[in-house]
């Protein structure tokens, strides 16, 4: 076959623009190997680079969520692209499906099918990042919603309606001592109050972030402060800084 | 054509005329060599006093539009009928997972998970029987897309506004290799990041993000300098899907006798190449299947003024 000047030029044409295709998906890495935009990801979300790989960015997670915790990430996430995540301080995943549904939704494992309770799941693990801005360390109470409108987060109180989630913004405290946190942790014994000093006239308490935290985020959602004095560590364990 | 022939053509062989023709084609072929040309011309004119419907492409339309509209009503309202995107989905509960997507979790997660095997043993099955590519016209949010694109790109030619400055299709089979090695090596299933075809259906079900830029971006460069470049010269999922298809019982059948090789469906065809037998003389045989790269959108059948292609499903025997 003898090559004439317009087949070379569609050779070198098909060449760039394969070339130029293969560079924008690979510009993909860039965001997950700077790791621009960390992400807490859904319960049973394997192994961050596993996940990213099993992942099939089908969003089934998303549609299960009762309190519509789930999220898809955007292009600027790179291979993160259609990947679920948790925005916990505006959404934060409460457990109120129980039987984590999301882990059950994935077609593929990337959120491990080997969880059954909320209690084996691991995200991540609260810690108290302001401690001076905690209204419960400066022995303060609170009035009024955790968060306050236009603030559209919700919550499934089994105390008021076990199926139907109640908006933040629309469930007011009244609280002698704020411990919001320790409250609504769907985890039983994951935080606690403790009193700061032996002094019965000290109204000063302290949240503590025990071992069985699962990093839900509910606690930095529901934290008054702005921003918010108690935060979750993205796949941090037990025992790391 | 033979499967391999057909197959290679897929994948960027530029099509031959076939060597060996059969008697009865030959006989054909021969009959129209000797008809007179002003017999020809008003065999075309009779042929076009009728003007072509677009039936298929409206069935098409309506088909592809019901599917996607499915997806999102079902999230919309909770209705459980269709959960998930075109990526992986539960179609009343049973699991499928789109087959590139699915092989590109496979090659990057190294790991046999047993609900996707599953659910791209059925979208397998069912793609099989329905065609392969048929997937692409019928199914692929994009494809819609790039369609109107692709009618804008030509009215611009049409006015010289524009020139098509086509690829080499091989580019095609090259970047599939090259995405399917590039998932395995850095185990990220890179493609997934790209492709249009996912990041449609999710911003049509979950909303629209940055993601849609990048897919409006290919959209005008398309209009504006290569038609329909990314079904033709780059999309892995259309040769997955063609793979798949080969052997599909539905296809667009070509007959010879009534042809008066105008090329009308040419014109109209995402992947023209597979209608190489319907140039004067290239006919095989009285009756030819169009290849594996079909996508059997039918625009060809509704162009054609003959009734020369037509839909058919192998063993029914039966023309649609």
């Amino acid at each position: 076959m003898t090559i004439t000047g317009k087949t070379r030029r569609q050779l070198l044409r098909s060449l760039a623009m394969g070339a130029a295709v293969v560079g924008a998906s690979l510009l993909g890495f860039f965001p997950v190997v700077r790791k621009w935009v960390p992400r807490l990801r859904p319960p049973g979300a394997i192994d961050e680079r596993e996940f990213l790989a099993a992942c099939i960015k089908c969003g089934q997670c998303v549609q299960v969520c009762p309190v519509k915790a789930i999220r898809l990430g955007d292009l600027d996430e790179g291979f993160g692209v259609g990947v679920p995540y948790i925005p916990a301080r505006e959404q934060a995943c409460d457990f109120s499906c129980d039987a984590v549904q999301c882990v059950l939704a994935c077609p593929t494992g990337a959120l491990a099918h080997a969880i059954n309770r909320k209690e084996e799941v691991h995200m991540g693990l609260a810690r108290l990042d302001r401690p001076r801005a905690c209204l419960a360390r400066r022995g303060e109470g609170h009035a009024g919603p955790a968060r306050r409108a236009p603030f559209g987060g919700v919550h499934r109180y089994m105390a008021v309606d076990r199926w139907k989630p109640v908006k933040l913004a629309d469930h007011p405290y009244d609280l002698e001592i704020c411990d919001l946190c320790v409250r609504e942790c769907p985890i039983p014994g994951a935080i606690t109050l403790e009193k700061i000093s032996g002094d019965p006239a000290d109204k000063r308490h302290t949240p503590v972030v025990r071992q069985s935290c699962v990093g839900c985020g509910m606690c930095e959602m529901i934290c008054p402060t702005e921003p918010p004095s108690i935060v979750v560590d993205i796949r941090r364990k037990w025992g790391e800084l | 054509m033979g499967l391999f022939a057909s197959i290679k053509v897929m994948l960027g062989v530029a099509p031959q005329r076939p060597a060996a023709i059969s008697p009865a084609a030959a006989a054909m072929h021969e009959a129209k060599r000797q008809t007179k040309g002003t017999d020809r011309a008003r065999s075309i004119r009779d042929a076009h006093a009728d003007g072509h419907g677009n039936r298929w492409r409206n069935i098409r339309w309506a088909t592809l539009i019901a599917v996607n509209l499915i997806f999102v009503l079902s999230y919309r309202f909770d209705v459980q009928l269709v959960e998930g995107a075109l990526t992986a989905s539960r179609v009343v509960g049973f699991h499928m997972a789109d087959l590139n997507s699915g092989l590109q979790v496979m090659l990057a997660y190294k790991t046999i998970l047993i609900n996707l095997v599953i659910g791209t043993g059925t979208v397998l099955a069912m793609w099989w029987l329905f065609g392969g590519r048929t997937f692409c016209s019928w199914v692929c949010p994009y494809h819609l897309l790039a369609e109107i694109a692709e009618k804008l790109h030509l009215a611009l030619v049409a006015r010289r506004l524009v020139v098509d400055y086509p690829l080499h299709r091989g580019t095609r089979t090259v970047l599939y290799v090259i995405f399917a090695v590039m998932a395995l090596v850095s185990g990220y299933t890179v493609y997934e990041a790209i492709s249009p075809t996912g990041i449609v259906s999710r911003a049509l079900i979950y909303g629209p993000g940055l993601a849609m830029i990048w897919v409006l971006g290919l959209l005008v460069y398309e209009v504006i300098f290569i038609r329909r470049m990314w079904c033709r010269y780059i999309c892995p999922i259309g040769l997955t899907y063609g793979l798949v298809g080969a052997l599909s019982p539905v296809r667009v059948r070509y007959s010879l006798e009534n042809c008066l090789h105008e090329g009308d469906c040419r014109k109209v065809c995402l992947v023209p190449h597979v209608l190489e037998c319907t140039k004067k003389t290239y006919a095989a045989d009285v009756m030819v299947a169009i290849g594996a790269d079909c996508t059997r959108c039918g625009l060809c059948v509704d162009a054609c003024p003959t009734g020369s292609l037509k839909f058919e499903v192998k063993g029914l025997n039966k023309l649609l």
